[in-house]
């Protein structure tokens, strides 16, 4: 148990609902002769300071209750999630009180963070969940909504991850500046569309070839690997800034196409087909929802793991207090029961984020193997200096051509994936925002690190994607902001006025928008402070094995007498040393 | 050594801009059995600047050959077109008799003949040892299906074992090895121009055109680099080393040619070229 440290206020920390008239500006009375009690009890540790901070929780408990208007005997909280929200406020507020709160958690961080990729990732995805916790606690959200939500935000953790990671392979590692990623996901998924989808038209879309979806898949993924080979053949001569324009033009005229009606419907030595033109295309059913469903239709029956699972977590409900207990039979008890109730809808898409999350992996793997390899390091001296590669004798321009190819695959597949998820898509879903999306988010993770890749695409849909809708429905849930101004002078307006709420209702009803700006805010500032990402600038050696020594016998340790230092080589070896 | 087949095959694709093919070949055919590198003719024009002006010389097998000129000359520019950087306007360059004129960089490197940079050019965010693993030839995991696919990866890691021992030779032999797991950007200007020279060698060349190894090198590091140079020659690899310094040339190279204004002005060991008039002319008089 550690004592309080001199600077924070430990009544704060311990009982911050009732704490709240300390403020050190005023003079209440009785106010320091009872901080100096709490600080005696505090600092004796062990039991006493538990003891202390647990009776001003309870206290504060009570008091929060009774202004919220609870009557104290018949506490309407059985079944909600607010008695659940207080035991963790509780528990939560007390391992902050008995330690001091922040250097501990952080250097627990930073030793956990120092330890290993999978703690890292652990790490960011802890927080993504605790953050989403608190969201879906602060909107009252049952647990089915709370699930709902994570399984939102990991699934676009997901698709970012293999976005990002297929992107780190070309900028990364061979430097090739690929702005037109949305365009090879555009192939892939648009390729899988027509080879798999029914060959009868439905209602509203185009008719497929019918052939069988593990084909459909290969077929995008091939279609996104050769249209990229026929993008890298002639724009790959050009230098990275030109090649970037040729790759954003060429995703954009990929788009522009698929949206064009003249190739709505064809025909084809008989067999029609088509893009859809800008209604979009249906696409073959998610093969996951076979797992829950006997068919893809809305009627369908739920089979297999859904016939198990859907009136399992139905009805999940775990009665800790029934109703009508009492504590030693004097003071009554409210009913509580835990409400862990999942609806099939929430299940599916849990089972289609862990398929989600097996293909990361893949990823994950095919691209590490990728980069530790003598491949890989070809690829890092192309990006480093190219004329140096050739003069070594590496064909530069093979190596180009296939890492190109193979992370456009890899972007086709990671398309399908992403929008071919849904059953249905169309051109739309392909504007270069997706693209410089998925480049924010190797950005922030480190360009060059395929761990930096995953804790990118996390990072971004947590906090920078599906993070701030959540913040405005917390707000807005609390808020009451009267009558939101609908254009920008009518939010000004009020607020040159000295009226802040209009203006603050106006920008949280925008917040999707201002998503853009918070992107572009992000990234200078990363730019300006780390420019390397989060993990951009480690060691991560391109090669098959260790590069240490055989035999142990390392050359750390001899020196030779030529008098040259290596610029502050020991603190970039410290740096990076816990990183490997 | 089928070097006179392939000389004489290679006249008669008629290389158009050949002023004197017949006797080209013929000097080409006697070359090419100890002198591997033979350039013959070689011309480069930019606009209407001529950089290299009908220059002919051969570089002798496991010697020690000094190119020197002054600032212009064309030194650099025949470097560039001996190792496909520039393709020559005419002319002809032959190694081990067959014509790697106009082939590209990583073709003639390939062949073994290998080049190190004016300023060095070191591959600033992968390590020494990256750097290092990167240069041998022949590298099955450079094919990305042996790198991916499980059963052929066990062949890459085998190579990579046998690489990483060579290159840990290579660097002590160099003795940078203390800075093996350092980023090539942390390194000071004279450790670059020796990771430069070690990772070249980790190609197995057989000849190594060295472009002023010695240029902002400190003395006691340049006596280094030196040494290393006569004891790779001892070894059987050829230099042919482009520099300025004239007493680095002279007290080492036991052939010097002397190039001014694109060609070759003169030829010989050291003492020949130091008695001839126009050199003395060229660097002492002349427009410099």
């Amino acid at each position: 148990m550690s004592s309080p440290t001199e600077s924070v206020d430990p009544t704060e920390d311990a009982a911050g609902d009732d704490a709240a008239a300390g403020d050190d500006g005023r003079e209440i009375p009785g106010w320091t002769p009872y901080r100096e009690w709490f600080r005696d009890r505090w600092s004796e540790g062990g039991a006493t300071a538990w003891a202390t901070a647990l009776g001003h929780l309870l206290v504060g408990g009570v008091l929060f209750a009774l202004v919220a208007g609870f009557d104290l005997g018949t506490l309407p909280i059985g079944g909600s999630l607010v008695w659940f929200v207080y035991l963790s406020v509780t528990v939560a507020a007390l391992y902050v009180a008995t330690a001091p709160p922040a250097e501990p958690y952080v250097a627990w961080l930073e030793d956990r963070w120092m330890e290993s990729d999978v703690d890292k990732l652990l790490i960011v995805l802890g927080h993504v969940v605790v953050v989403f916790f608190v969201f879906a606690v602060a909107l009252g959200l049952p647990f089915n909504g709370l699930m709902g939500a994570l399984s939102s935000v990991l699934f676009f953790t997901a698709v970012y991850a293999m976005m990002v990671l297929a992107l780190n392979l070309h900028w990364g590692y061979a430097g090739v500046f690929n702005i037109g990623i949305a365009g090879f996901m555009a192939v892939g998924v648009y390729a899988m569309a027509i080879l798999s989808s029914p060959t009868e038209a439905g209602a509203a879309s185009v008719p497929g070839l019918g052939l069988p979806l593990p084909i459909g898949i290969l077929g995008g993924v091939l279609a996104a690997a050769i249209v990229g080979l026929v993008a890298a053949l002639p724009a790959l001569r050009l230098r990275a800034d030109y090649f970037a324009i040729v790759t954003v033009a060429f995703s954009e005229i990929i788009r522009l196409t698929l949206n064009s009606r003249t190739l709505q419907e064809f025909t084809i030595a008989g067999v029609t087909t088509g893009t859809g033109g800008a209604t979009g295309i249906t696409m073959p059913g998610n093969p996951v929802r076979l797992l829950f469903y006997d068919g893809f239709g809305a009627g369908a029956e739920p089979a297999l793991l859904g016939s198990v699972l859907f009136p399992l977590f139905r009805g999940l409900r775990i009665e800790l207090i029934p109703p009508g207990s009492s504590w030693l039979g004097v003071v009554p008890l409210p009913a509580f029961t835990l409400d862990l109730a999942v609806q099939p809808s929430v299940i599916s898409n849990w089972a289609y984020v862990v398929v989600l999350s097996a293909f990361v992996a893949l990823f994950y793997v095919l691209l590490v193997r990728t980069g530790n390899s003598p491949f890989g390091r070809v690829l890092k001296a192309i990006r480093e200096d190219e004329v140096v590669a050739k003069s070594l004798g590496k064909d530069t321009n093979r190596f180009k051509i296939v890492a190109f190819m193979f992370g456009c695959g890899l972007m086709g597949l990671g398309g399908i994936l992403w929008q071919g998820s849904q059953g249905f898509t169309n051109p739309g879903a392909f504007r270069p925002i997706i693209t410089f999306y998925i480049w924010v988010a190797l950005i922030i993770g480190g360009a060059g690190s395929n761990t930096g890749s995953v804790l990118g695409g996390a990072l971004f849909a947590g906090a920078l994607w599906e993070g701030p809708v959540y913040v405005r429905r917390v707000v807005t849930n609390y808020v009451d902001f009267g009558s939101t101004p609908s254009t920008f002078p009518g939010a000004v307006a009020p607020f040159v006025e000295g009226e802040v709420l209009p203006f603050l209702a106006f920008l949280l009803d925008n917040v999707s928008a201002l998503r853009f700006i918070l992107v572009g805010v992000i990234l200078v500032a990363l730019m300006q402070r780390r420019p390397e990402g989060l993990l951009g600038h480690r060691k991560e050696e391109a090669a098959a094995i260790s590069l240490t020594r055989p035999g142990g016998g390392g050359g750390g340790g001899s020196t030779t007498a030529d008098g040259d230092a290596v610029a502050d080589g020991g603190r970039e070896a410290d740096g990076d040393g816990g990183a490997r | 050594m089928s070097a006179d087949d392939s000389v004489a095959a290679d006249a008669t694709d008629g290389d158009a801009a050949d002023a004197e093919p017949s006797e080209a070949t013929a000097q080409g055919a006697r070359d090419a059995a100890d002198h591997p590198l033979v350039v013959e003719n070689l011309r480069k024009t930019f606009g209407g600047i001529t950089a290299v002006d009908d220059a002919s010389f051969s570089v002798a097998e496991g010697s020690l050959t000094g190119l020197i000129g002054p600032n212009g000359a064309g030194k650099s520019t025949t470097f560039n077109c001996i190792t496909g950087v520039h393709e020559p306007t005419s002319g002809r360059v032959t190694f081990h008799g067959t014509d790697i004129t106009g082939m590209a960089t990583h073709e003639i490197a390939q062949q073994g003949l290998v080049r190190t940079f004016q300023i060095a050019r070191e591959l600033p965010e992968m390590t020494v040892l990256e750097n290092m693993m990167l240069a041998p030839k022949g590298q099955v995991g450079e094919r990305l299906t042996n790198a991916l696919v499980p059963g052929l990866r066990d062949r890459v890691v085998e190579q990579e074992e046998e690489l990483l021992e060579r290159a840990w030779q290579q660097l002590e032999f160099f003795e940078i090895d203390h800075l093996a797991e350092e980023y090539a950007g942390n390194l000071s200007g004279g450790q670059r121009k020796l990771l430069e020279m070690a990772r070249a060698l980790m190609t197995d060349p057989e000849v190594v055109l060295l472009d002023e190894p010695l240029a902002g090198v400190n003395p006691t590091l340049e006596e280094k680099l030196l040494d290393r140079i006569h004891e790779l020659r001892e070894r059987g690899n050829t230099f042919l080393l482009v520099e300025h310094d004239m007493d680095v040339i002279m007290n080492n190279c036991e052939h010097v040619i002397v190039m001014h204004q694109g060609s070759v002005l003169a030829e010989g060991t050291p003492e020949q070229v130091t008695s001839d008039e126009r050199v003395v002319e060229a660097y002492l008089g002349g427009d410099v």
